[in-house]
C-alpha cells in the first residue's frame, strides 16, 4: 500500500507499540515485584509471553473473561500491586466497562487498563474486534486518565508513567509496527501534547496511529505545496491538554483532528467542545470513522478509505486553506 | 462477644436498621434484616479489623457485594466505632456519604459496590495479592441470591477455584427472594450448592439466622484446604418482624410510622424473650 512505500522516504521504522509496552513493563517488572499483570487469554496477542516466562509470579491469567479481569485487576490494585490488566481494547473497553467506571475509576483503585490491538488493528476481523468507541466510553468515566501513544518512545515513555501513577489510566497500544516520529523531541508527559512536525500554515492535532500519516502528509505537504502544517501528537485524550489549544488557537489557522476512533465523542470532538467555548473562531475539522456501518479491509485500507492517509489527509487540508 | 451477647447485638442491630430506614425514608429493608445476623456475627465475632485501624494492612477484608443493603453495614459499623451513630443522622441527604450503597468515603468500607455482580471478582483480586505477598488475612464477601444470575459471578468463582483460594469466603444471603418475585421464578437458581461444588468449591449451609451455627460456620474455615469457601445462608427477607418476614413489598418498603412502632415492639419482646 501507498503509505508504506512512503514512510521508508521519510522515518525509521520501530515496533508495534505493544510490543514496546511488554519489553518496557519486562524491563520495569526486573526492579519491582509489585507488577503484575492480568491477561484474559491474549498473552500472546499482546506479546506478553516473554513477560510470563521471566516473571510467571507476577500474572494473572484469568481465561476470557474480561469482566472478571478488571474486577480481579482492582482487587490487586487495592491490595497494593501495579496493576496492570491487558485484554483486546474492543473487549476491555466494551465488556468490562461497568467494572471500569465502579471498580476502577469510582472506587480510584488504580489499575493500568492496557488495550491492545487497538482501534482498527485488527481490520479485516470486522466491528465486533474493533475499538473505536474507547475514546468516547471512557471520556465519559470520571476519575481515568486517557492515553494513546503514537510511537514507540512515546509508548516507553507512558509506561513508564504509568507504573509510578497513582490514578487510574487507559493506554491504548496498536499491533502495527510504528515510525518514530520525531526523534530530535524527547520531551514526554501524560497530559502534554507532542509537537512532532512544525509549521504555521496549519495545525494537525492528531493521536495514536494516525500521528505517522499526519507527519506523512505534512512532509508531502511541504514538498509539493510548500504548506507548513504543524502536526501534534495529542497523545493524552483526557486531560486534554487544554494550555497547548489555546497556544494552537491564536494564529485563527485552521486546525483538523485526526483520530482512529468514531466521530462521535473522540479527541476531535474534546478538542471542539473546549475551543467552542473558549471562542475559537479558527476553521474547524475533525477527521475520524464516520458513523456508519465500517467498511471492510485491513486497518490501513479502512484508513485510507476514510482519507486518514497522507493523500487523504493533504486534500483535506488544501481544501481548508483554499476557503 | 459471645453467643448470647451476639444474639441480643442482633436484634440491637435489627432496630437501628428500622431506625435508620425510618428516618431517612429509604432502604432496603427486607434484606437488610435477612443479612443483619450474618454481618453482625463477622464483624463481632470473625472478622480481624480494628475499627481505629482499619488501614492495616493485615486486617481481613469484608466487601459487601450486595450493596443495596447498606443500611445493615452501616449500622453495624457505627456499632463498632468505625463511625459515630449521629453521622448516620445525615444519611440520603444532601452531601452526604451515607447514601443508598457502599463508598469507601465511610471509614470501615472496603469497596464502592452497588452494582450487582462485581464483589466477588474484587475479592478474588484481593485474595491472589494475599496468596503472592505470603499474608494470613481472609477475605470475604457477601452475596445476594438475586444477583447470582449475574455472569461475572460465575467468572469469579471459576477463577477462584482454579487459584486454589482458600483464603477466600463468599457468603450467600439466601432469602430465596428479589425484587419481582421469588428466585425461582425470576430465575431458578436450580441448586446454588450443586453448581457450586461443581465449580470447585466447598460447600457449607446454615441456618443464617443461628448465631451458633454462623460462628462456627464461619470461622471454621477454609472448608477445604486449597478451595474456596461458600457459605449457603439460609435466611428470611424482612425477618425479626412478623408482618415483613416474606412479603415481597419490603423489598425497599420504608414503614409508615405506625409499622415502625409495630416492628420495634416485635423486636423489643424478642429481646426480653431472651
Amino acid at each position: 500500500m501507498q503509505l508504506d512505500v512512503i514512510k521508508d522516504n521519510y522515518l525509521t521504522m520501530g515496533k508495534a507499540n505493544q510490543v514496546v509496552f511488554s519489553e518496557t513493563l519486562q524491563e520495569l517488572a526486573k526492579e519491582d515485584k509489585e507488577i503484575v499483570i492480568i491477561t484474559s487469554d491474549s498473552r500472546g496477542s499482546g506479546k506478553l509471553v516473554p513477560f510470563a516466562e521471566k516473571f510467571p509470579k507476577q500474572v494473572i491469567e484469568v481465561g476470557i473473561a474480561e469482566q472478571n479481569l478488571v474486577g480481579i485487576a482492582s482487587g490487586l490494585a487495592s491490595a497494593g500491586k501495579k496493576s496492570f490488566a491487558i485484554s483486546p481494547a474492543c473487549f476491555l473497553t466494551a465488556r468490562s466497562l461497568e467494572q471500569i467506571k465502579n471498580d476502577v475509576a469510582y472506587s480510584n483503585n488504580t489499575v493500568k487498563l492496557v488495550g491492545i490491538s487497538a482501534g482498527l488493528s485488527y481490520g479485516i476481523l470486522g466491528t465486533t474486534h474493533h475499538s473505536l468507541h474507547d475514546f468516547a466510553v471512557l471520556r465519559a468515566i470520571n476519575n481515568i486518565i486517557i492515553v494513546a501513544p503514537a510511537d514507540n518512545f512515546e509508548t516507553e515513555q507512558a509506561v513508564h508513567e504509568a507504573a509510578k501513577l497513582n490514578q487510574p489510566i487507559y493506554l491504548r497500544f496498536g499491533k502495527k509496527a510504528m515510525p518514530f516520529l520525531d526523534e530530535s523531541n524527547q520531551d514526554f508527559k501524560i497530559g502534554k501534547g507532542r509537537i512532532v512536525n512544525h509549521g504555521d500554515d496549519i495545525t494537525i492535532i492528531a493521536t495514536g496511529e494516525t500521528v505517522y500519516p499526519a507527519i506523512l502528509a505534512a512532509k508531502s505537504l511541504k514538498e509539493t505545496n510548500n504548506i507548513n502544517a504543524k502536526v501534534v501528537s495529542m497523545h493524552t485524550i483526557k486531560p486534554l491538554d487544554v494550555k497547548l489549544l489555546d497556544d494552537l488557537v491564536k494564529d485563527r489557522k485552521p486546525i483538523i483532528t485526526i483520530e482512529e476512533h468514531m466521530v462521535n465523542g473522540g479527541l476531535g470532538e474534546a478538542c471542539a467542545s473546549y475551543l467552542f467555548q473558549k471562542g475559537a473562531i479558527n476553521r474547524f475539522h475533525i477527521m475520524a470513522i464516520p458513523d456508519e456501518y465500517t467498511v471492510t479491509g485491513s486497518q490501513l485500507e479502512i484508513f485510507n478509505h476514510y482519507g486518514i492517509s497522507q493523500e487523504g489527509i493533504s486534500k483535506k487540508i488544501i481544501e481548508l486553506l483554499k476557503v | 462477644m459471645t453467643i448470647s451477647e451476639l444474639e441480643r447485638k442482633s436484634i440491637e442491630l435489627r432496630k437501628k436498621i428500622l431506625s435508620y430506614i425510618y428516618n431517612v425514608k429509604a432502604g432496603h429493608t427486607g434484606g437488610s434484616l435477612s443479612c443483619i445476623d450474618i454481618i453482625n456475627v463477622l464483624y463481632n465475632r470473625v472478622l480481624n479489623i480494628d475499627a481505629n485501624n482499619f488501614s492495616d494492612s493485615k486486617r481481613d477484608r469484608y466487601i459487601q457485594s450486595k450493596g443495596h443493603c447498606v443500611e445493615a453495614l452501616f449500622v453495624t459499623l457505627a456499632d463498632c466505632g468505625f463511625f459515630s451513630e449521629e453521622d448516620l443522622q445525615t444519611g440520603c441527604q444532601y452531601k452526604s456519604h451515607y447514601i443508598g450503597h457502599p463508598t469507601k468515603k465511610v471509614n470501615g468500607i472496603e469497596q464502592n459496590t452497588g452494582a450487582l455482580g462485581h464483589g466477588l471478582s474484587i475479592c478474588v483480586g484481593e485474595a491472589l495479592a494475599a496468596k503472592m505477598d505470603n499474608k494470613k488475612h481472609k477475605v470475604f464477601t457477601l452475596l445476594g441470591d438475586g444477583e447470582m444470575a449475574e455472569g461475572s459471578n460465575w467468572e469469579a468463582f471459576q477463577s477462584a477455584a482454579h487459584y486454589k483460594l482458600d483464603n477466600l469466603f463468599a457468603i450467600l444471603d439466601y432469602n430465596k427472594q428479589q425484587i419481582s418475585g421469588s428466585n425461582k421464578e425470576v430465575m431458578n437458581p436450580i441448586s446454588f450448592k450443586e453448581k457450586l461444588q461443581v465449580f470447585g468449591w466447598a460447600v457449607k449451609e446454615v441456618d443464617g439466622h443461628n448465631i451458633k451455627e454462623l460462628v462456627q460456620t464461619l470461622n471454621d474455615g477454609p472448608f477445604e484446604k486449597e478451595k474456596p469457601s461458600f457459605i449457603i445462608a439460609h435466611t428470611i427477607k424482612g425477618r425479626g418482624v412478623s408482618f415483613m418476614e416474606g412479603v415481597l413489598k419490603w423489598h425497599h418498603g420504608v414503614p409508615t410510622e405506625e409499622q415502625y412502632l409495630q416492628a420495634q415492639k416485635e423486636l423489643e419482646t424478642l429481646e426480653q424473650a431472651l
